[in-house]
């Protein structure tokens, strides 16, 4: 089936999405995502962020959508034209799904240990207003521990139910889920029992926000004092491969490693995640790839001459020559 | 073989006699510096006598305390994020139940150093500040025998809560403004359900 998305052209198998459509394209194109999560099975459609315009349905019906589409949930039909960023009415319309997501969310950020790797932070940077408009008491939760290892902010939760659907597909048998509805819904683990599964402790990395949040890290340090590093290990449960927050030898954190879209490669188990936290217990591999405009990035430099090939991209797009090179 | 015609031709002329006694160039000079003597000097005598400063002299840093004396900064590592000297270094810690006039908010900084030798003055780290704990003052760093003792920690940092330090000239229309907002709740104290009055 072909699809253009902004102008650009795919051919994709039936059955998928604009939004993986998008995705194979590149970055470029690809619509935000808060709570679309690919590792998770009927994740997205809660957020809106990732609502795109479609202009022409398909060949056999050309007239366009009525009003903007979700693109994780909507299936590509043949011939479709659909508009991402080279939509006006699109980028006004996700500054207002970023104001909505904001009207709850405190802006607690110097606080948070989400801050630098935080896809709502990202997403208000982008596209939300500079103000909000809200003027009306916001809702507001009693910190909860789930367990001794995992911190739950309800404050700070966009409700993406990311969590809620790992615990449900990776976990076997989830203890915690929301209750209540509407503007009083709430991530809830029945009568505060704990998560003690295996593989409990991936809410933390599914989380976009800071509402689950890892207790053995809690204030440690912030994301982007630390050095992030690729390690394995062999491990029977899991698969062993895992990311370590490095600050000097010490291991303040362990995550699984995430793709180009935040989404976890592999799942990890508790013990990697909490329990190896000595560089001995690790073969490391390398510093992990970090996107060069993030603020992890800061003072890291993971290979030089790939980052001199980008600058000389960046500098010919620019139309820069080299000052021995000019005529 | 002349390359460009930008060479100077030197000349190796020889002293004239009268140039040989020196005695006209020596009383030259002497009254230039004579002349000195009756003129204003440039200079002050600095620890008794002190010129004014500009209301905007970067000096010396002072971690703020609140109104109610709890102290402003929350670890949040902007302002070492911001320094391009890399001067400051922090490690924050969790606020205890009981800490709460001590510390603002609910992550404090349990260490805050400042490393004088390599601090500019740029005063970056006071405008990346968002909880307005960081600001330069128009104190000037005092001189030491050590290296180490130019690395400033909270001891010299934080201000003493019965000598507060007056820094409202140093903040910008635009951030008085903005703290005078009622909707944005930059700076309100999140103690769980309720919330205190604003700043």
């Amino acid at each position: 089936m072909k699809v253009t998305i902004d102008g650009i052209e795919i051919d994709v198998p039936k059955g998928t999405t604009i939004l993986q459509a998008a995705r194979m394209i590149g970055p470029e194109v690809a619509p935000p995502t808060m709570c679309y999560y690919s590792k998770l099975k009927t994740s997205g459609g809660y957020c809106r962020t990732c609502i795109v315009k479609v202009t022409k349905g398909s060949t056999q019906n050309p007239n366009p959508m009525p009003k903007p589409v979700a693109s994780c949930r909507t299936e590509v039909m043949d011939g479709m034209e659909v508009q991402n960023v080279t939509s006006p009415e699109i980028l006004e319309a996700r500054k207002g799904v970023v104001e909505f997501l904001l009207i709850n969310h405190p802006l607690d950020c110097p606080v948070c240990d989400q801050a630098g790797e935080c896809k709502l932070q990202d997403l208000g940077y982008e596209h939300g207003a500079v103000k909000t408009r809200y003027e009306f008491k916001r809702r507001e939760y009693e910190m909860i521990d789930i367990g001794d290892k995992i911190k739950l902010h309800m404050t700070r939760c966009i409700l993406c139910y990311r969590c809620v659907k790992t615990a449900e597909q990776i976990t076997n048998g989830r203890v915690h889920g929301v209750v209540h509805r509407g503007d009083a819904a709430e991530i809830s683990t029945y009568i505060e029992q704990a998560i003690d599964n295996d593989f409990s402790g991936n809410v933390i990395d599914v989380c976009p926000v800071g509402a689950l949040t890892d207790r053995t890290f809690r204030f440690k340090s912030r994301v982007w004092f630390t050095k992030p590093v690729d390690a394995h290990r062999k491990c029977t449960t899991c698969s062993g491969k895992v990311r370590l927050w490095l600050k000097g030898e010490e291991v303040l954190r362990v995550t699984a490693r995430k793709d180009q879209w935040d989404e976890v490669e592999e799942f990890i188990c508790n013990t990697c995640r909490y329990d190896k936290k000595k560089t001995s217990d690790w073969v490391i591999e390398g510093p992990s790839p970090i996107h060069r405009q993030s603020v992890i990035s800061q003072n890291h430099y993971s290979n030089l001459n790939e980052l001199k090939v980008q600058v000389l991209k960046q500098q010919k797009a620019l139309g820069f020559m080299p000052i021995d090179k000019r005529p | 073989m002349q390359l460009t015609n930008r060479s100077k031709v030197v000349s190796d002329k020889h002293q004239t006699a009268l140039e040989k006694l020196y005695l006209p160039a020596v009383l030259k000079g002497m009254s230039i510096t004579i002349s000195h003597l009756f003129k204003r000097s440039a200079t002050v005598k600095y620890p008794e006598q002190k010129r004014a400063m500009a209301g905007v002299y970067r000096g010396q840093h002072i971690l703020k305390l609140d109104e109610n004396g709890a102290e402003r900064c929350t670890a949040c590592g902007l302002c070492a994020v911001a320094c391009p000297a890399e001067a400051i270094t922090m490690e924050s810690a969790e606020r205890k139940k009981g800490e709460e006039h001590l510390y603002r908010e609910e992550k404090y900084a349990q260490t805050y150093e400042i490393n004088m030798l390599r601090c500019i003055f740029c005063g970056l780290c006071e405008e990346a500040c968002p909880k307005e704990a960081i600001f330069l003052t128009d104190r000037i760093v005092n001189t030491e025998f050590e290296r180490d003792d130019f690395i400033y920690g909270k001891d010299k940092l934080v201000e003493k809560i019965d000598k507060r330090i007056d820094v409202t000239k140093r903040q910008t229309l635009e951030v008085a403004k903005f703290k005078q907002l009622a909707d944005t709740k930059h700076n309100t104290v999140w103690t769980g359900k309720q919330i205190k009055g604003k700043h």
